[in-house]
């Protein structure tokens, strides 16, 4: 049974790229995908970044989100209600910090449900 | 009025044109209480509005609009991108299936559209956004029930100005509070250039 998968979204693409770094370092078993940036590598967020990212990542465990500033925020919800899939989750949680406890939890085989309520509690 | 596709192309064609004219404009009122990116992102957003619209046809007002919904969401960068996009998204909802769309759906859209901003900034009116000018343009249309250039622009226009005296509490001007005050926020001026294209391209039918 697959891992639920995780999303980090950043204005940067650089700073995407380098909190995926991070967590895939220390935690393997578990996809996480970078969405930083704009196609050409300009600072904000793109829509359709993000639903890639979310569609690469995806499966029937579910998907964690995690995003830096509030048009970030913006964009990933319109990702979400876009892709119309259940159980994705935009976690309100420091994008590095948030992302690595949501990994660690998601290697042990934790649902999404209980990765959720872990961050809630952390953060 | 009877809005068709062609319409709906020469309003995003003309908004195109303000927006770019006016991108260093746009960029400096960001600087001001932002991060000074709104005339680059706008005008990135716009231009790549403008090479989708290009390149396709369109047989319905409400494809015009999706379409550049989805334009903008992906590339302008910012928070207007989103804001923007869920405005022309809910627009296009609203006038589905329309070969041509009369006052009355028009001033509905409107209204969907600026519902649509609040709900996605999580924004009212006085917070020194977007919806400062959105809000009372929307509200003198649905009083007339009618779209008409002169009380569009005007309105429009005036909704901006008056975006000077408000102290932000959302969106990146929020950081600076009472600092904000005394700046025109720069998402109430490009949405001044939207509602004044569209009077331009609503007289050019006339
Ligand atoms: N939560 C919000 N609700 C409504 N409008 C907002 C919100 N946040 C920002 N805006 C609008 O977006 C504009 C800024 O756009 P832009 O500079 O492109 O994005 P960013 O703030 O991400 O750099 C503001 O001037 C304001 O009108
Ligand atoms: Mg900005």
């Amino acid at each position: 049974m697959a891992n639920v998968g995780i999303v980090v979204i950043s204005h940067s693409e650089k700073a995407a790229e380098g909190i995926k770094e991070i967590v895939d370092q220390a935690v393997g078993k578990v996809a996480v995908e970078a969405a930083g940036g704009l196609e050409d590598g300009e600072i904000g967020t793109s829509l359709e970044k993000i639903q890639a990212a979310i569609q690469h990542v995806h499966n029937d465990q579910g998907v964690v989100m995690f995003y830096d500033l509030g048009s970030a925020k913006m964009n990933a919800e319109m990702a979400i209600e876009m892709l119309e899939l259940e159980n994705v989750h935009l976690a309100e949680a420091p994008v590095l910090e948030g992302a690595y406890l949501a990994a660690v939890e998601a290697s042990m085989g934790k649902s999404l449900k209980e990765i959720v309520k872990a961050l809630e509690k952390e953060f | 009025m009877k809005f068709t596709a062609d319409l709906a192309i020469d309003w995003m064609t003309k908004a195109n044109q303000k927006i770019q004219d006016n991108k260093d404009y746009l960029s400096s009122l960001d600087q001001a209480i932002g991060d000074g990116d709104h005339g680059i992102n706008m005008a990135r957003g716009f231009d790549a509005v403008m090479n989708k619209l290009g390149n396709n046809d369109y047989e319905q007002v409400a494809d015009v609009w999706k379409e550049s919904a989805m334009t903008l969401m992906s590339k302008v960068g910012g928070a207007s991108g989103p804001l923007f996009g869920t405005a022309l998204l809910k627009m296009s909802m609203a006038v589905k299936g329309e070969a041509e769309v009369d006052d009355k759906t028009f001033v509905e859209a409107l209204e969907d559209a600026l519902a649509g901003i609040k709900q996605r900034g999580k924004a009212e009116e006085g917070e020194k956004t977007m919806i400062d000018v959105w809000a009372p343009v929307v509200e003198k249309m649905n009083e007339a029930q009618t779209v008409e250039a002169g009380v569009l622009r005007d309105t429009a226009e005036s909704a901006m100005e008056a975006t000077k005296d408000i102290v932000a509490t959302k969106g990146r001007a929020a950081y600076l509070k009472e600092r904000s005050k005394g700046h025109l926020d720069p998402g109430s001026v490009s949405s001044y250039y939207l509602f004044a294209a569209l009077a331009e391209t609503l007289e050019g039918e006339g």
